[in-house]
């Protein structure tokens, strides 16, 4: 019994490390006002896409073919589409679309990414070079046409664009993950594991993983911001959302052709994806700075 | 870096291939059989079929990847199946639009983008800074499709100083001999023509290089900021060499290595860009061409369109970073 308290005592005080190490990362985050901003900006959009149903003052697909393209005004704040749908309750739904690609598509991208990653930089030799040059090769297509070409092959839908943005983010992760890999590979606690006979399972999972997360989270962040953009773009190109879908890119190519009566139409979803994405970025900024001042620029 | 300029085009060799395959087999995955569409609903099934055996659609993948290889080898990127011309033959006026675009965009985003990291950095802290900073945060977050449409509401619907879209007055169009319009219209001496064409770059070049030119600005400011710090900036300063020579002859050329990854990066971003901008502004370029390709299946241009363009992107990645070492002799490649 008293060996297993021994035991017990460093990995406490190691988990409580840890701990005292987020706290502290908070308190620097908290400091940057800009960061603290974006955070802000995050949380008033994750809010209006949980309680849109609730809020909204009108269902998305609400025609009211008279009040077709009415300017914002105290009934509709922010105006009305050709087909009479108010703007802001579509705009209100649209966020509950572009995070929810957002979030769906990058975490994608994270578990793939790591689990390539983690295999190419723990086991080097022929497994990292074909995983390398897989990204390689990825990372040789802009992200756009790749995405493009993806959704054209699955066909055009929202499920098949949020696989196509979560795709072109993998070989981001990837590379993130197996430079980390590969420099925690030489540290000592893990050389202590190996010499005790731990698998590598465990190793790659429970130490090398763990010790990864900090660069994992910024870039995570940063990449919401991107992937809720490429939805928005895929969108905008008829390869996205289907309609009547509220899809803010959607919104912006069915804009197109009421810029002259109706600009209200383009102005709103625009701003809407605008601060979203304004907000994951100086959020994901400030979380480089508190978590890993080194990858500052 | 003569053996270092080799190696990094050896690794060039697998990248390519790997490219060509991933392209051939996603084109070949897209549903629908493209002998089917170019011969409409209404085709017979032996028609069909013929025009199967012709493209050489019948053959086994590996037989059709391989005669795909040869043909790359040989420079021949197959024939349109909806224009029937050569893709090599048609592929360029597409490109060049594209290019003449996407440099445009770049000289925007780098003649802005430095300037205003650099003033940012002489003037830390003024309103200027504040300002360009916020601008350029703005920038990053910009979908530029949006940026496209708001631009195309206030300069042309509102203010009617440009033209919505287009690359030339289709009522006087521009006379083609390299497809580069501002090279045409200046050999050709047409100086109503080259101020048309510059009129229709604006729009789509300022909503291209906006991400560009915030990232330019940001990280230029940044790189100025630790440069101007150093000990000879200080030096040439008590020496009492004008602030203007310090800051754009001693600091910018100590501080260039980010900015021209970052303009190397963006040069390649550019080219995905700009299909997003042409299709706002009815751009002829190479991206509207693969894009239109894809509705239509037409496997060759879609094909050829994409390797084209991640070829450049990745072309351009080397030529940075072999860059490198000829503007800093700091960086040795072994």
């Amino acid at each position: 019994m008293a060996e297993l308290a021994r035991n017990n005592a460093p990995q406490k005080s190691l988990r409580g490390n840890s701990f005292l190490l987020w706290i502290e990362a908070w308190k620097s985050f908290k400091k940057n006002k800009l960061a603290v901003v974006g955070l802000f900006i995050v949380i008033v959009f994750i809010f209006l896409a949980l309680s849109a149903p609730y809020i909204t003052p009108e269902g998305i697909n609400d025609q009211k073919l008279a009040d077709r393209l009415l300017p914002p005004s105290s009934e509709h704040w922010l105006g009305t589409d050709d087909f009479g749908r108010d703007i802001l309750s579509r705009v209100i739904h649209g966020a509950r679309i572009s995070l929810w690609v957002g979030f769906v598509s990058v975490i994608g991208s994270i578990v793939v990414g790591c689990f390539l990653g983690i295999l190419a930089g723990y086991y080097g030799r022929w497994v990292d070079t074909i995983i390398s040059r897989f990204f390689d090769i990825m990372l040789a297509f802009p992200s756009i046409l790749l995405a493009i070409a993806i959704v054209s092959v699955l066909g055009p839908s929202l499920r098949n664009a949020l696989i196509a943005i979560a795709i072109i983010n993998v070989p981001n992760f990837g590379r993130l993950i197996r430079s980390k890999v590969l420099s925690i590979k030489q540290e000592e606690y893990v050389t202590a594991a190996k010499a005790i006979g731990m698998r590598d399972r465990r190793i790659l999972f429970f130490h090398i993983l763990p010790n990864s997360m900090a660069p994992i989270i910024v870039q995570g962040t940063l990449a919401i911001a991107t992937a809720i953009i490429e939805a928005a773009a895929l969108g905008f190109l008829g390869l996205g959302a289907e309609p009547p879908a509220p899809e803010w890119g959607k919104m912006l190519a069915d804009s197109k052709n009421y810029l002259v009566q109706a600009p209200w139409t383009m102005f709103f979803p625009g701003i809407a994806i605008m601060l979203t994405v304004l907000g994951f970025n100086l959020m994901g900024d400030g979380l480089r700075d508190a978590l890993d001042p080194r990858m500052k620029n | 870096m003569f053996s270092y300029t080799i190696r990094r085009l050896l690794m060039l060799i697998p990248v390519l291939f790997g490219m060509t395959f991933i392209v051939f087999f996603m084109i070949r995955a897209i549903p629908g059989d493209p002998a089917q569409v170019i011969l409409g609903q209404l085709a017979t099934e032996e028609a069909i079929n013929s025009l199967r055996a012709e493209l050489g659609l019948d053959q086994p993948w590996f037989t059709q990847y391989f005669e795909y290889l040869k043909q790359l080898f040989t420079l021949d990127l197959g024939e349109s199946l909806r224009t029937k011309t050569e893709v090599s033959e048609e592929i360029w006026p597409y490109l060049a639009a594209t290019f003449e675009l996407s440099f445009v965009a770049l000289i925007i985003a780098v003649v802005v983008g430095v300037n205003a990291g650099i003033i940012s950095a002489w003037f830390q802290k003024s309103w200027f800074d504040y300002t360009a900073m916020v601008v350029a945060l703005v920038g990053v977050s910009m979908p530029i499709f949006w940026l496209g449409l708001m631009e195309q509401w206030m300069f042309s619907v509102q203010l009617d100083w440009l033209p919505p879209s287009k690359r030339e007055n289709v009522k006087n169009p521009v006379e083609t001999i390299t497809h580069f319009y501002l090279i045409d219209t200046l050999i050709q001496g047409r100086m109503d023509q080259f101020i048309d064409v510059v009129k229709h770059l604006i729009m789509p070049g300022i909503a291209l290089a906006t991400i560009p030119m915030a990232i330019i600005a940001r990280i230029t400011r940044s790189s100025m900021l630790e440069v101007m710090r150093s000990d000879y900036i200080r030096t040439a300063r008590a020496k009492g060499q004008k602030m203007f020579w310090v800051v754009y002859k001693h600091s910018l050329k100590n501080a260039v290595i980010p900015v021209l990854t970052v303009i190397g990066l963006q040069t390649g971003l550019l080219l995905g860009g700009a299909i997003l901008t042409e299709t706002i502004f009815s751009w002829p370029g190479i991206g509207r061409y693969i894009y239109n390709a894809i509705e239509f299946r037409d496997y060759p241009v879609i094909q050829s369109g994409i390797l084209i363009v991640a070829t450049i992107f990745v072309m351009i990645n080397l030529i940075v970073d072999l860059l490198y070492a000829l503007i800093d002799p700091r960086i040795k490649y072994n």
